[in-house]
């Protein structure tokens, strides 16, 4: 019987494992990888203490300080359900066994959001992707579409002006939302042409992406591109504790000590209502929660 | 037997690093493409595996596409 089980290793996860096997609690974490989104980032350059990492080696290093615990840590594995049991203590099924726990931490953090447009799927590792970390290298010299204009996209765009040779933005709002020194980096190459208050409608192309067809303030428009870059923001991976209380947005709601609606179970990071969805930000999310399990628990006693 | 395996791989990709991690622990040799370097060996790629994303893993004339411990395991036999 564990103490705490927390699903997720992402920079939440990872950092409430951390704070638990310092408070003695008998942790376990179960997660399907290991740095999460950080994991996929590019440059990193707001994390406190780190002037410039890459997100791969932010994530090595989370990885390697949880290691230094005593931890017991399943990966890969996938959790399919999260119930509390009528004993009070609360259940956790995998898709490789099922555990039991006092108290649990959920730390999935999220995934990409789609586009939901025409050849989105079909054209999906076909020129179209969501990781220009790990993708970005194969378009260099060619011409790639970024569609969103938040901090993700500009972190794409960043990368991409290293690589390809014309890089289109097509952004939803009327003008981009990432961090203003990011946005001046990006708007600063002549690489760059940026469409706001503008939607991708189509994806279109042969064995691969050949096009994509906007719509923008002047009418339609098509743009030859072999690159599609979906940097659209993210959907919580909450579906796994059903009855917890969630926003519109399927964010699960969070209390003091980073309780959900459910006792004994916890949440932290891009998966909850927590205002930002940043490195850092998830970090100290699941410090909280990892002090917040610690004070329930001795409460339980 | 010793297996014919390459990987096509990017640095910065956190499932390349994963899945030359997992053949390093298995003692499996293979040889590393920086496609983001190698633009011949990129093409070459996108046609043996028919898409863009990486890694891409060639054991012995098998494509396996992206971080597949399971299908990696069984085309080792390990």
């Amino acid at each position: 019987m564990h103490d705490l089980i927390i699903i997720g290793a992402g920079p939440a996860g990872i950092t409430a494992s951390v704070y638990a096997a310092r408070k003695g609690l008998k942790t376990m974490v179960i997660s399907k990888d290991i740095g999460g989104q950080a994991a996929l980032s590019g440059d990193v350059e707001n994390y406190t203490g780190y002037q410039f990492i890459s997100g791969p080696e932010l994530a090595d290093k989370f990885e390697e300080h949880m290691r230094r615990f005593n931890i017991e840590v399943k990966e890969p594995e996938a959790v399919l359900d999260v119930v509390k049991s009528s004993g009070g203590l609360i259940e956790i099924k995998t898709d490789k066994d099922t555990y039991k726990a006092r108290a649990v931490i959920i730390a999935t953090g999220a995934r990409w959001r789609q586009l939901n447009v025409a050849g989105e799927k079909e054209y999906k590792n076909k020129g179209l992707t969501y990781c220009a970390t790990c993708d970005g290298p194969l378009f260099s010299g060619k011409d790639v579409a970024i569609i969103g204009g938040g901090n993700s996209a500009m972190d794409a765009a960043l990368q991409l002006i290293n690589i390809a040779a014309k890089i289109y933005i097509i952004n939803i709002a009327p003008k981009l939302t990432g961090d203003e020194i990011m946005i001046k980096k990006v708007e600063s190459s002549d690489k760059v042409a940026v469409f706001n208050e503008s939607a991708v409608t189509k994806i279109t192309g042969d064995t691969f992406v050949r096009a994509i067809k906007i719509k923008h303030p002047g009418g339609e428009k098509t743009l030859q591109v072999s690159g599609v870059f979906v940097e659209i923001g993210l959907i919580p991976n909450s579906e796994i504790v059903n009855n917890a209380e969630k926003n519109s947005r399927g964010e699960i709601k969070l209390g003091n000590d980073n309780q959900t609606s459910i006792e004994g179970i916890f949440a932290a990071g891009d998966v909850s209502d927590v205002a930002e969805k940043q490195i850092i930000v998830a970090a100290g999310e699941g410090s909280k929660a990892a002090l917040g399990v610690f004070k329930y628990l001795a409460r339980q006693k | 037997m010793a297996h014919n395996v390459t990987v096509y791989s990017t640095p910065s990709c956190p499932y390349c690093i994963k899945v030359k991690e997992f053949l390093k622990q298995n003692g499996i040799e293979f040889q590393n493409i920086d496609v983001s370097q190698d633009h011949a060996q990129a093409e070459e790629m996108v046609r043996k595996s028919g898409q863009m994303g990486v890694p891409v893993i060639d054991i012995d004339g098998k494509i396996i596409i992206g971080f597949d411990k399971g299908k990696i395991k069984q085309a080792l036999d390990i």
